[in-house]
């Protein structure tokens, strides 16, 4: 039987980081690239725990922590700019932002 | 193990749901299934508050968030995934996709995953400690200033958020008035600002520079 070490945990974050990252490129709806972009900071999450594990210290899980704020500051900021684009063009993608250039 | 393997698939298919699902609102609840599954290895690495918080603040708020804008916009119609406006962007996309995991598993597996290989720099995984100690004490005294920053962070986010999605005032639009009413309103405006002005003697001089124009 093959040994759980923290290297399992770490490849599986690689492994969500990069569809999250492959998902970010390859979609167009900002809501879905918003959702990609969670993927990619819950993959790095796990990889902090996991090292926090493997290390013997609780900074790790102390970082998590303010990821996790990070995290939500961050979509409710995004969210907001995005119902204010979306307000006033139905149906807007990454594409069309940008428009907003001067 | 078992634990890791079930939650780990979990983990994946939901992540890979998050990116191929063409319906937005699929695409938010595949993403609870990620989070859940990270939820649970966050228990199996004995990270108790963590996975709590996991599971409250992102299965509860995050999420619930990104529904009600979907719900609220109405954008939950399938897109339309075969539209590549780049051309070849998508090969590339997967392409920079592989090459960053293959670098991810290369430094990983080559031995590299102990950075310094110091152990236990700030407080050790104590196990007669609860877990919510543990990381409270870490919290409110070596990255106390980090925490308060973070206070201020969500303050600024949220007043952020309530600026930026409030709706802008609308200027009022003459033409949408029958015709003379529109007048008798700027008339009755212009009297009540009148008004004012008399009321407040101070303020006379530049008033009737405006009422000039």
């Amino acid at each position: 039987m093959l040994q759980l070490t923290e290297s399992w945990y770490l490849v599986l974050a690689a492994l969500i980081f990069t569809i999250g990252a492959v998902g970010l490129l390859i979609r167009r709806n900002p809501l879905v690239m918003f959702m990609c972009v969670e993927l990619m900071l819950n993959a790095v999450n796990l990889s902090f725990v996991a090292f926090a594990r493997s290390l013997d210290d609780v900074a790790g899980q102390a970082i998590v922590f303010f990821v996790l704020v990070l995290a939500a500051a961050e979509v409710v900021v995004g969210l907001a700019i995005i119902v204010a684009i979306l307000r006033r063009r139905e149906g807007a993608d990454a594409d069309d932002v940008s428009l907003m250039r001067g | 193990m078992f634990v890791f393997l079930v939650s780990g698939a979990i983990c994946l298919g939901g992540a890979l749901g998050v990116v191929l699902f063409r319906n937005t609102v699929h695409n938010a609840l595949s993403l609870v299934a990620t989070l859940f599954g990270v939820a649970v290895l966050f228990i199996a690495q004995e990270a108790y508050f963590l996975a709590a918080i996991q599971v409250i603040v992102y299965a509860g708020a995050i999420v619930i968030l990104f529904l009600f804008v979907i719900m609220l916009l109405g954008v939950d119609r399938a897109t339309a995934l075969k539209r590549d406006p780049i051309l070849g962007q998508r090969p590339l996309a997967v392409l920079t996709g592989a090459g960053l995991l293959g670098l991810g598993l290369t430094a990983l597996l080559a031995g590299a995953s102990r950075v310094t290989g110091e152990r236990s720099s700030l407080a050790p995984l104590d196990p007669d400690v609860p877990d919510v100690d543990r990381l409270g004490r870490v919290l409110f005294t070596d990255y106390v200033f980090a925490f308060e920053i973070t206070a201020v962070l969500l303050t600024i986010a949220v007043v952020g958020a309530v600026v930026l999605s409030r709706r802008a005032k609308k200027p009022i639009d003459l033409d949408e008035f029958p015709e003379g009413t529109a007048a008798e309103e700027l008339e009755r405006v212009r009297a009540s600002q009148d008004v004012e002005q008399e009321a407040a003697p101070a303020a006379g001089g530049s008033g009737d520079g405006e009422d000039a124009r």
